[in-house]
């Protein structure tokens, strides 16, 4: 650390010689310095999915396939599905915010494991490593959903490199699920009942779920592909005698789940944000709460939708057509409990809120396309159209990566101890948001009119949209880096935080920042419930506003 | 740790992170129920599967099933079951601080943990000899006794169902219809392919069930067991019964019906 201002913590070190202080990192069993290496290793892969997703976007700029070849443009996309699915979208939040948050607002001193909790990261490490020299060996050319029986029989890349790498990413992701669950079961501090907890909590306790229900079931499709693929058995592979709806069952199963374990996180993250920013508790709590739960369970009765166009027989298309339908309601009742709280709350717009409100906004569009995506007739229509590109990225990608910058603005002065500059914040929240829209909200129109997914050359009518998402695209780019920069920069130059620059009523913020190895001096107790702001909190912030104060 | 918020220091049993162990134990119980549901969601992707082919092709299913050893299936079965046994004998011993009772116990769950893959090999070195031609594993090493006739169940290129080669070469059964489209193997393979998967699945747990039950009966001899503290015996044996209730369903499912 650069100044000896900060009160001895988890991140200062008494180590003496370089490798004791790299062993001090890797071998580390607090949570806290674990997610400190997800937050590194997760961001680099991020990295890694977005410059893929930036060639995508560059040979689309023309209708002709200019930059690359069809071959390198199904290995580019794949490789920015894979990564971005597997490496990023679903371990982000989790195993970055709740690895670091959970025991902190539970009042424990860690995870119920954590060795078991440092075996994660290496697993992702591990899955990451089989992911990334798969690439590095020429890519993957199946998409990110590995489809049988071209994975398992056709296709002449490297598919047996990147599925190990995912195989081995979902048993990291089980570890952290079993984890939590125990956790907040078994390690909350004394009077912090299930109704007091934060819904970021309760969020990660549905998330959990879903990892240790449907992960095993894909692990085990992933599986049966690998071993298809080397001993040329017919499990899949109709030619050979199997059926390839059997692998789509089974990966649907987990990858639908999947799209809740990437979203449900995001919404604790958000619950937490909007309360804070409009100095209010969260209007009708126990929906939210149980509204995750509900959402885990209905999401594993809807994998259906993604096989309308597959033999399914009407029937079953209708009814998983209507269940998802039904998955609206749980998102809708969050959705309208945010804004009920945004209601006369004294709201100030600091970072961390834009990106919330941002979240709000991009969750919408995105839950409301994938309603006519549940309508059978209409998703026949669009079914493999940038129609359903963009749906998913508003839903999975915007939601996702707007709670995760979000999350990471509001807790960095508790997980660094400093503030990072808000003006910047600022610029970039709103970069993130312009760019995100503009880069996918051209896709919904390009889509309904016809242009199909996993092409890389399509007819002239369409470049004005693809040029618009591109544009749109580097934009988004640009909203990326800015709080890279000035993030890093916040750890030499930031203002030392406080324990509580938020004025914020969770566990998280009675400790120091940052909080020392044990996280607590004195076992809390906690006598009240979740988001209890003073009542004159908003009056005090009123009194305290200045012409130009962002408060 | 130099300051400690908490008094504990005299239990090495209990981590740092832990109140009580109470809390400690009750978290390992928790959690390794959360991993036995994990281990039920994985063979169910199997089990799935199983239920799909046996349900698209019913008197494959029939016809193939009796190639299986099943004299040796239901010893491995008995063994399995007595094993169970012993491991809930050794819970109860460590629950009483029963040292010399719990360690015996131990390895003779070891052993029969062992047995039951040893009965597994055969039968599988069985499945590779008639591959290579030679009517037993020992026939095989020796270079002893020929295969009557010829006969393949290992999924691969060299598959070969015999009850599908005598209706290819005469008869024309609709299922040597299916068999002589091109590219088309039997569906026969697919039972074994699945046998093969499961079973062996579940041998991969058993060794691993096998090790970990190594790892504590070294930590039971070693004396870090006593009736107030005996959590990895308790869990190491909600792992064992898991891995036997498995077999107890894949049993049935691949041999006997
Ligand atoms: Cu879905």
């Amino acid at each position: 650390m650069s100044t000896t201002a900060l009160p001895q913590n988890y991140i200062t070190n008494r180590a003496t010689t370089a490798t004791a202080w790299i062993k001090s990192w890797l071998l580390t069993v607090d949570h806290k310095r674990i997610a400190i290496l997800y937050l590194l290793s997760i961001n680099f892969f991020f990295l890694i999915g977005g410059a893929a997703a930036s060639m995508v976007r560059l040979e689309l700029v023309t209708p002709q396939g200019d930059l690359m070849s069809a071959d390198m443009y199904n290995r580019m996309f794949t490789l920015h599905g894979v990564v971005m699915v597997f490496f990023f979208l679903i371990p982000g939040i989790p195993s970055v915010l709740g690895n670091f948050l959970i025991p902190l607002m539970i009042g424990a001193r860690d995870l119920a494991f954590p060795k078991l909790n440092l075996l994660s990261w290496y697993l992702y490490m591990g899955g990451g490593l089989f992911a990334l020299s798969a690439a590095v060996f020429g890519g993957v050319d199946t998409g990110w959903t590995f489809y049988t029986p071209f994975s398992t029989s056709y296709s002449n890349s490297n598919v047996i490199l990147t599925i190990a790498g995912a195989f081995i990413m979902g048993f990291s992701s089980i570890l952290t699920g079993l984890n939590f669950i125990v956790t907040i079961h078994k390690m909350r501090a004394p009077g912090l009942t299930w109704f007091r907890l934060p819904l970021f909590i309760w969020a990660h306790y549905a998330t959990s779920l879903i990892q240790i229900l449907a992960t095993p079931v894909v692990a085990i499709a992933l599986l049966l592909v690998m071993v298809e693929r080397i001993w040329h058995v017919g499990v899949f592979d109709p030619a050979l005698g199997g059926d390839p709806l059997l692998y789509q069952h089974l990966f649907w199963f987990y990858s639908h789940p999947a799209v809740y374990i990437m979203i449900l996180p995001a919404m604790g993250v958000i619950s937490e944000l909007i309360a804070t920013f409009s100095r209010k508790r969260v209007f009708g709590y126990e929906f939210i709460a149980f509204s995750s739960i509900a959402i885990a369970i209905l999401g594993f009765l809807v994998w259906g939708h993604h096989m309308f166009v597959s033999s399914q027989s009407v029937y079953s298309g209708l009814v998983f057509g209507f269940i998802t339908m039904l998955v609206a309601i749980p998102s809708a009742i969050k959705v309208f409990n945010w804004t009920a709280t945004l209601y006369k709350g004294s709201i100030s717009y600091r970072t961390p809120m834009l990106y919330a409100l941002g979240f709000i906004g991009l969750f919408i569009i995105g839950g409301l396309t994938g309603i006519f995506l549940s309508v059978v007739a209409v998703d026949i229509h669009v079914t493999d159209t940038y129609f359903v590109v963009a749906h998913f990225h508003y839903v999975m990608v915007g939601g996702t990566i707007m709670a995760y910058l979000g999350g990471i603005h509001y807790w960095w002065p508790k997980i660094t101890g400093r503030m990072y500059n808000e003006a910047w914040g600022t610029i970039s929240a709103l970069v993130v948001f312009v760019g995100f829209n503009m880069t996918f909200f051209p896709q919904f129109v390009m889509g309904y009119l016809g242009m199909p997914r996993r092409y890389h050359v399509y007819p002239e009518e369409f470049q004005i949209y693809h040029v618009m998402s591109t544009a749109g695209s580097t934009i988004l780019g640009i909203g990326f880096i800015i709080p890279i920069v000035y993030l890093l920069l916040s750890l030499r130059y930031g203002k030392i935080a406080g324990d509580n620059p938020w004025d914020a009523p969770g566990l998280e913020w009675q400790t120091t920042s940052p909080p020392p190895t044990f996280n607590f001096e004195t076992q809390p107790i906690v006598t009240e419930e979740a988001y209890a702001f003073h009542p004159e909190a908003a009056i005090k912030d009123a009194e305290a506003w200045r012409p130009g104060s962002p408060l | 740790m130099a300051t400690t918020t908490h008094g504990h220091e005299h239990n090495p049993a209990l981590q740092h992170h832990y109140d009580t162990p109470g809390q400690q134990k009750e978290a390992a119980t928790l959690g390794m129920w959360a991993f036995l549901v994990t281990e039920i969601m994985l063979f169910g992707g199997i089990f799935l599967a199983y239920t799909v082919y046996r349900w698209a092709y019913p008197e494959v299913w029939a016809a193939a099933a009796p190639h299986l050893n099943t004299p040796l299936a239901t010893v491995n079965t008995v063994v399995l079951l007595v094993s169970s046994l012993t491991v809930a004998l050794s819970v109860h011993a460590a629950e009483q601080g029963n040292k010399r009772q719990l360690v015996t116990l131990l390895l003779v769950t070891i052993l029969l943990g062992a047995a039951f893959l040893g009965i597994k090999f055969t039968e599988y070195g069985e499945k590779f000899a008639h591959c290579a031609g030679y009517a037993n594993p020992l026939a095989w090493v020796t270079g002893g006794e020929r295969l009557g006739e010829a006969e393949c169940l290992v999924p691969g290129a060299n598959f070969l169902f015999p009850a599908e080669a005598a209706a290819e070469s005469g008869a024309a059964a609709g299922e040597a219809a299916v068999a002589h489209q091109p590219g088309m193997k039997s569906p026969h393979q697919l039972f074994f392919f699945l046998y093969f998967c499961a079973t062996g699945l579940h041998a991969i747990h058993m060794i691993i069930g096998i090790s970990v039950m190594g790892g504590i009966t070294w930590m039971a001899a070693r004396n870090k067991f006593s009736p107030a503290y005996f959590t990895p015996v308790e869990i190491g044996g909600l792992y064992w019964h898991l891995i036997d209730i498995i077999w107890v369903f894949l049993f049935p499912l691949f041999y006997l019906v």
